[in-house]
């Protein structure tokens, strides 16, 4: 019995390792010109050195009605860093403009307001809107971007503001809610609180960038592939060391920990992996919004709240409707009657890790789609997840879709009266709140928390 | 290969100023989670919290040294009751999740813009400690322990640390051996048997965590004098789960555990870090599996496999006692 798991264990580890390490193998022979022009750029003598972090954007106005965007000529941006300028970019006839960097570290740019033409403003009405900070990473080429249009503060109330932070919320907590649901149906079946759940939304995100920038297959099709690996391999974490473990009779203590070992393992991975810095997929990475009402949301954000939807209406009916479904809240109710009564409970287990990873992958890719993509998203995105979860009730699907949706549009709400940088602080204070005064979250059954 | 270097890392680090702060946090956590059972996955933030009481003191305030040592002890034990208010009446896991929580939002907060003339935002505090290295008895000189080196400063420092470790495994085991440690144990195994006895569990429970969030603070004191700086993001969730690694690894629920497990714990991380950079500079490792920049993750993923395997395979560690650890719930 023992040797037969560890034989397993042994198996799944090094078909992980192999997989680990082959990646750098196929992404050098996969796009020989971009391995090329790094090594060349590695390459540089260092008498000739070139600066190689670099920030580049373009300052464009938008012209008359159905016309095209206009160039802004002229304009300067003053680069510092630590308070200390490092010099200055102006914008050519294009409105391009191009810094070299001194080295890697954490910068501001600030874009003169007085050097813009008459009649060309910043979108935002805030006070430090011309300011930009960003960090640069080793051998970087960012770009910056500055809003320039017509001020919509004006016409902005603080209810049209409230109603576009509202469809943020719900887009963001409907992200949140299909990765949460993967980990509240685990902790349902089999007791385990997954502190490598948010690995598998960071893996999703970084498959899917492997296939679309690495591979060069176009976003949609890289979506679903990355979809199919995410959830194969999710499986395989299961077959490998979790249901080792759960036939060994592990403590779900000591899985817990197991767990934080594995995120882990599975993070510092894609760090070796990806690298430090954000990534952004090649199509759909900027999108223009459109104007639906009051609110204005870019294509890919309805999208992605539509197909999150759809996504979620399936997972409800494949709980209500479909027997594996039955069999997994069958399980998530009372796992021996539900084995008594003939159901393969390591065979629903494992796919509720197989679905499981599914969602957290889709949800990755639109996290990865509404920002970019890194190694660490999915950590910062564990403990949202957390507190939707334990919000509405670990354990339970539904719970989990509630919950999310608060934590979602209480974070982005936040940003209406508090600073936008300690937003996540607002979910996690309510989740706290909620801790004192429902513990067993809002749709949560007592006698769960013990 | 230089054989002889890496022996240097592994010793020099299972001395240094990082071992010795995680000895001392480990011991608080310790006493959370080998003594009492519970899960804090937010040691960081006791040693946060302490290290921006001495920092903002000294900084902001202007008063010295020792008096933002005062700050931040008190700042640990309020925030270890504004911690176990909400929590220590749940399940572990729960607290577990609540911890790490509130260890990131104390983190969000030392981050903002909006506190940066207290807090120094994401740059943090810089030279708050000039009081404590004026006292140094050491003078100025480099020491050599066998084959390797510390400056005076270190040296007091380290002096300072060890000493204090020592004495908090000493007070620990004391305090488990009296009648306040058996109620705590006997909370681990069984709460509710503890709680028949007519114990006042929230009550120990509470202890217990203000207790090691102190130790946590401590801590912090030692790391944010060592490097005469705060910075928010040094204080990152995986730092607890690196403390909680060198505490499974020496034997949670030991004396000597949390001292062990964190001098091997650095001392491994450091002769791993020397041996694959030596490989990678001379060609052993291939450039194509690892380079430079890549051995700082590769030493990272090899902690959470150990972490797992420790977990797996052995649970107690070097020195634990399987039946000491609060697992079977």
């Amino acid at each position: 019995m023992r040797a037969r798991w560890v034989r397993r264990s042994v198996v799944a580890l090094s078909s992980l390792l192999l997989l680990l390490l082959a990646g750098p193998a196929i992404a050098q022979t996969a796009v020989p010109s971009e391995a090329a022009a790094e090594a060349s750029e590695a390459a540089t003598e260092p008498g000739v050195e070139e600066p190689s972090e670099t920030v580049f954007g373009f300052l464009r106005r938008p012209g008359e009605e159905g016309e095209e965007d206009v160039p802004v000529e002229g304009a300067q941006i003053v680069i510092r860093t630590d308070g200390q300028e490092v010099g200055t970019a102006e914008t050519d006839a294009d409105g391009r403009f191009e810094f070299g960097l001194p080295g890697p570290g954490q910068y501001e740019a600030e874009l003169l307001l007085d050097t813009l033409p008459e009649g060309a403003t910043l979108t935002s009405e805030a006070e430090d809107a011309n300011i930009l900070t960003f960090t640069i990473a080793p051998n970087q080429t960012r770009p910056l971007l500055f809003r320039l249009g017509e001020s919509s503060s004006v016409t902005r109330g603080l209810l049209r503001e409230f109603l576009q932070l509202s469809v943020e919320g719900v887009k963001f907590g409907l992200i949140i809610a299909m990765a949460a649901i993967g980990l509240s149906l685990v902790f349902g079946t089999t007791g385990l609180v997954n502190f490598a759940h948010g690995e598998l939304v960071s893996f999703g995100a970084i498959l899917a960038w492997f296939f679309n920038a690495t591979l060069g297959m176009h976003l949609i099709p890289a979506l679903l592939l990355a979809l199919v690996v995410g959830a194969a391999f999710s499986g395989l974490v299961d077959l490998g060391l979790w249901r080792p473990l759960r036939r060994r009779g592990t403590s779900l203590i000591a899985m817990l920990v197991v767990s934080v070992g594995l995120s882990l393992f599975l993070r510092y991975a894609m760090l070796y992996q990806f690298g430090g810095r954000s990534r952004p997929y090649r199509q759909y990475a900027i999108q223009a919004g459109i104007d639906l009402g009051p609110i204005r949301i870019a294509p890919k954000d309805l999208i992605m709240v539509a197909v999150s939807i759809i996504v979620l209406i399936a997972v409800g009916l494949i709980l209500q409707k479909t027997k594996i479904g039955k069999a997994m809240r069958a399980v998530a109710d009372n796992r021996d009657l539900a084995a008594s009564s003939g159901i393969d409970v390591q065979r629903v287990i494992l796919f509720v890790w197989v679905l499981a990873g599914a969602l957290a992958t889709l949800g990755g890719m639109f996290l990865g789609l509404g920002e970019q993509v890194t190694w660490d998203m999915g950590f910062t995105m564990l403990l949202l997840m957390f507190a939707g979860v334990i919000l509405g009730g670990l354990g339970t699907a539904y719970g989990a879709l509630v919950g999310s949706l608060v934590v979602g549009l209480f974070v982005q709400l936040w940003a209406l009266f508090l600073p936008a940088e300690t937003k996540n602080v607002g979910a996690f204070v309510v989740l706290i709140l909620v801790l004192l005064v429902r513990p067993q979250g809002i749709l949560g059954r007592r006698e769960r928390i013990g | 290969m230089d054989f002889g270097l890496i022996l240097d890392r592994f010793l020099e680090a299972a001395l240094g100023t990082d071992a010795v702060y995680f000895a001392v946090a480990a011991i608080g956590l310790n006493l959370h989670f080998g003594y009492t059972g519970l899960l804090n996955f937010g040691h960081i933030g006791f040693l946060m919290v302490g290290a921006y009481g001495v920092a903002i003191t000294v900084t902001f305030f202007g008063l010295s040294f020792w008096a933002g040592l005062v700050v931040g002890i008190l700042a640990s034990i309020v925030y270890a009751l504004l911690l176990g208010l909400p929590t220590l009446r749940l399940r572990a896991d729960y607290l577990a999740i609540v911890t790490i929580v509130a260890a990131e939002i104390m983190r969000f907060l030392f981050r903002a813009v909006t506190f940066r003339e207290v807090t120094g935002g994401s740059f943090g505090l810089q030279g708050f400690a000039r009081d404590f290295y004026a006292i140094n008895p050491y003078p100025p000189a480099t020491y050599a322990l066998g084959p390797i080196d510390f400056s005076e400063r270190q040296m007091w420092l380290l002096t300072v640390g060890w000493t204090l470790a020592a004495l908090l495994a000493v007070g620990l085991w004391l305090l488990a051996r009296s009648p306040w440690g058996r109620v705590l144990k006997a909370i681990r195994e069984d709460e509710d048997a503890a709680r028949s006895l007519g114990k006042n569990v929230f009550g120990y429970k509470m202890q217990s965590l203000v207790l090691g969030g102190v130790m946590g603070g401590f801590g912090g004191f030692i790391l944010a004098t060592s490097q005469q700086a705060v910075q928010p993001d040094t204080y990152s969730p995986p730092v607890t789960f690196f403390i909680f690694t060198a505490l499974i690894l020496g034997g949670a629920a030991t004396v000597i555990g949390p001292i062990i497990g964190s001098m091997l714990f650095w001392a491994l991380l450091s002769a791993t870090d020397a041996f694959l950079r030596q490989g990678v500079s001379s060609g052993v490792i291939p450039s194509w599996l690892m380079d430079g920049v890549q051995v700082g993750a590769v030493r990272f993923m090899l902690v959470g496999l150990g972490l797992m395997l420790l977990m797996i395979f052995r649970p107690q560690g070097i020195f634990g006692d399987r039946r000491e650890l609060a697992l079977e719930r």
